[in-house]
């Protein structure tokens, strides 16, 4: 069914982040063809203007291009989508480390952690 | 002619009662705005005086630079509060009453639709419940090709599982270029699909505002900041 928003932060920015991790992940590949906006839009179960609105910033990142007859394409430049990965990728970690710092992990300790975790499983 | 609808410092009153008092708002081509308040705020008065089932007291209602009228009426489908079709009749009878009587009713849509929500057309009104019954008027609001919809509480006594396929119809059958006013309580239900928000507070207009403005600018859902701004 419909994408799950969170409260308290405007819809189009969620439907914009969700968008670029589907184009990170691999979901949609480079140089592939978006869906239509209606079709996103209907997917998502949201109006279409506000999908429209996160497509317009995408494209003003250079994420997304658009072809004024055939549609919105996923960018073929491989490395623009490489560094956008792993821009995210530095975020979740420090986003990771801070939330161990506050319950008080230091950066030694954690590391320790990561590695016994990685030795028991195998992720 | 770019607004679909506009009221210009409308007000009405039954008697000493004022439902309604100096409301101007626009509504731009293609958007679909929800009409927010609780109980007797004057959602309901706000919608008939655009259906022209009530006359403003002063003021002025233009749709699609049209005055409440004849013309007017074609261009607008609406969905009343009330349930208005004669008990007896089939649900078939009825597409074919619409079809008799809108230019713009979209038979095959109507069908379509039904067909979905596992309505049978030969089913009579009376031995529909409450909630099928709701169904099959948006079903038959929504098959008209219209400039404006007017929806007053459209998704009310219908299951959460219909409900995400009655929105999912409103936004994928209404037309482009067309217009959505809706009113309801049920704000967590639609926030996703609308543009506009318009709060409604004792016949004033308390708020207007685009559902992600509100979002940024309050750091809420536009749920969160109703139960805020009309808590009891």
């Amino acid at each position: 069914m419909s994408w799950h928003f969170d409260n308290g932060r405007p819809i189009y920015t969620q439907l914009l982040e969700r968008v670029r991790f589907l184009i990170i992940s691999g979901q949609y590949p480079p140089g592939s063809k978006l869906p239509s906006v209606r079709d996103l839009a209907s997917e998502a179960s949201v109006n279409p203007n506000t999908m429209q609105r996160a497509l317009a910033e995408l494209e003003r990142s250079r994420l997304i291009c658009s072809h004024r007859t055939t549609g919105r394409f996923v960018t073929e430049d491989e490395e623009m989508i490489h560094e956008m990965k792993e821009s995210m990728g530095r975020e979740k970690i420090l986003t990771f480390f801070h939330e161990m710092k506050q319950m008080g992990y230091d950066r030694d300790q954690t590391t320790a952690l990561i590695e016994k975790i990685l030795k028991e499983k195998t992720i | 002619m770019n607004r679909i609808l506009e009221y210009s410092h409308v007000t009405k009153q039954f008697g000493s009662l004022c439902a309604l008092q100096d409301v101007s708002l626009t509504v731009e081509p293609g958007h679909i705005v929800g009409l927010l308040g609780p109980n007797g705020s004057g959602k309901t008065t706000l919608l008939k005086i655009a259906s022209g089932l009530l006359v403003p007291t002063s003021g002025t209602v233009s749709i699609c630079g049209l005055p409440v009228g004849p013309e007017s009426k074609s261009r607008i489908s609406y969905l009343p509060d009330k349930n208005y079709l004669s008990d007896w009749m089939k649900v078939s009878q009825i597409i074919d009453l619409f079809h008799d009587f809108y230019l713009n009713f979209d038979r095959n849509k109507a069908y379509e639709m039904l067909q979905r929500l596992d309505i049978s057309p030969k089913q009579k009104l009376k031995t529909l419940s409450k909630g099928t019954r709701e169904k099959v008027q948006l079903i038959l609001v929504m098959s008209r090709n219209a400039d404006l919809y007017l929806l007053d509480e459209p998704i009310g006594g219908v299951d959460p599982a219909a409900r995400d396929y009655i929105l999912q119809t409103i936004l994928t059958n209404y037309n482009e270029h067309g217009s959505i006013l809706i009113s309801t309580h049920l704000i967590s239900d639609v926030e996703q699909v609308l543009d506009q928000v318009i709060f409604l507070k004792n016949g004033v207009i308390s708020l207007q505002s685009s559902v992600d403005d509100i979002r940024a600018q309050y750091e809420k859902s536009v749920d969160e900041l109703f139960r805020e701004v009309f808590q009891c």
